[in-house]
């Protein structure tokens, strides 16, 4: 696992408060309720901060980013 | 002549959905013709007010002036793009709120039917040129895409990104007429529930409480029907657009999904007139949240949730109308918006119970009473009587 995986996982497990999406980075994270359209929303602000990618809130549809492993596949497109 | 309701509109939609059919059978490219079409319509929607048909004719051309300054100052990357882009969106947006406001004081201030439809559109194209994600529609996409007649006067509010996909691309004839099928269902389904559902609701509302009496018993009933009603009469035109809208190639997002199976009122947004719950989520409560997160304005993400809920159900109250009745509509559904979502995420009882039946069953019935309460408020059955 690479440094910015990590960081990714530990945004996700920080905003979500679920520790498990460390484990299951394909869990369907809208699915399992882990996050919700507000927790979605600080993720992105988050990314900004970390890493500088800005991803607007309508530019990817939910099932593009709504699993760990997809959300660090879209900000490694962005780096 | 009105769309979805007047017997010329259902006699007119058979040819235009013919030639549509046959072309698209044909594999000949739609858009064309489905602009021509639109236009057309919208002529006979206002040929009995001129005012209006000026009126609207200048908005189009004025949006599509807004929409291609805005791409060119990004496009350039102008230095003061961003402050210019907020002098844009301002004066998209000022035709509805003084439509808005006028006709609170004149009930016959100048506007045009469908001008609470079309600034959603328009306004979802500016901030989306803003964000970068709308760099090449063309002129002709644009006022396409705004005119679009199924869903001109009453929704369900489109997107422009998916809908310049789809004009872009001449489907190959089985994948038409997948769409052809599914368009001509959609359509009958929602007729049935206009003609039928909601007839039957509206002769519901009349006669029960005439039968009982009793006020109480009235006035329940009487609430009760009118929410049945509003949801046949609704949801029934936003499926005829979706069909008509099928027919002619565009796919029309999906406005009503069984909102009455709803468990909690954030599920029933989700399912009740979805394309403006959408709407406002992604561009009203996202910006906002992303707004006030960044800037730490709420001392705890449950806060800025709330307060965004607010906002956003704020907005759409005084959408609807400036009046007593819906402003608190809108007030209703953000405080119970807001509750909820405190609830659901701080309630330790809430995460142990929630995929329990009983607690599902109570969940159910406090949603569809608070949902028909607030059918009572938006329909006028409270707050009007109150202030007499």
């Amino acid at each position: 696992m690479s440094d910015l995986d990590e960081k990714i996982v530990e945004l996700v497990a920080d905003i979500s408060g679920e520790d498990e999406v460390a484990e299951e980075r394909d869990l369907d994270l809208f699915e399992e309720r882990i996050l919700d359209s507000m927790a979605a929303i600080e993720l992105l602000v988050a990314l900004k901060e970390e890493f500088g990618v800005s991803i607007a809130p309508t530019e990817l549809e939910r099932d593009e980013m709504n699993t760990v492993n997809k959300i660090i596949a879209r900000v490694k497109e962005r780096l | 002549m009105d769309f979805f309701a007047e017997p010329a509109f259902f006699v007119l939609v058979v040819p235009i959905v013919a030639i549509a059919a046959a072309m698209g059978i044909a594999e000949r490219p739609l858009a064309r013709y489905g602009c021509v079409a639109s236009l057309a319509m919208l002529l006979l929607l206002f040929f009995r007010s001129p005012a209006s048909l000026a009126y609207a004719a200048c908005y189009l051309v004025g949006s599509l002036l807004l929409y291609r300054w805005v791409r060119g100052l990004f496009e350039r990357k102008d230095p003061r793009a961003v402050s210019l882009y907020r002098v844009a969106l301002a004066l998209q947006i000022a035709p509805l709120a003084i439509y808005k406001v006028g006709v609170v004081f004149n009930p016959d201030f100048l506007g045009f039917l469908g001008i609470s439809y079309i600034t959603f559109k328009a306004v979802q194209v500016l901030i989306e040129t803003r964000d970068g994600l709308i760099t090449d529609m063309n002129a002709f996409e644009y006022l396409y895409f705004l005119s679009f007649f199924p869903t001109f006067t009453s929704g369900p509010i489109m997107r422009s990104r998916p809908f310049v996909n789809d004009v872009r691309a001449t489907p190959e004839r089985d994948v038409y007429l997948d769409r052809l099928y599914r368009g001509i269902g959609w359509f009958v389904m929602g007729a049935a529930y206009k003609f039928v559902g909601s007839a039957l609701a509206q002769w519901a509302m009349w006669f029960v409480p005439s039968a009982v009496g009793s006020s109480a018993i009235g006035w329940l009933a009487t609430v009760f029907f009118y929410g049945l009603d509003l949801f046949f009469d609704f949801a029934g035109y936003s499926d005829m657009a979706m069909g008509l809208g099928l027919t002619m190639g565009i796919e029309v997002p999906r406005n009503f999904h069984m909102p009455f199976v709803a468990t909690d009122i954030k599920q029933f947004w989700d399912r009740w007139h979805m394309s403006l719950s959408t709407w406002l989520r992604d561009f009203v409560f996202m910006r906002f949240s992303q707004f006030a997160i960044a800037r730490k304005l709420f001392p705890s993400r449950h806060i800025t949730a709330c307060v965004g809920f607010m906002l956003n159900m704020m907005l759409m109250g005084v959408w609807h109308g400036i009046t007593p009745d819906y402003v608190v509509y809108g007030l209703y559904h953000g405080i119970l918006l807001a509750g909820c979502h405190y609830f659901q995420q701080t309630s330790k009882f809430y995460k142990k119970h929630r995929r329990e039946g009983w607690f599902q069953a109570v969940s159910w019935v406090l949603t569809m009473v608070a949902v028909f309460f607030g059918f009572a408020l938006f329909g006028g059955y409270v707050v009007s009587p109150l202030l007499g």
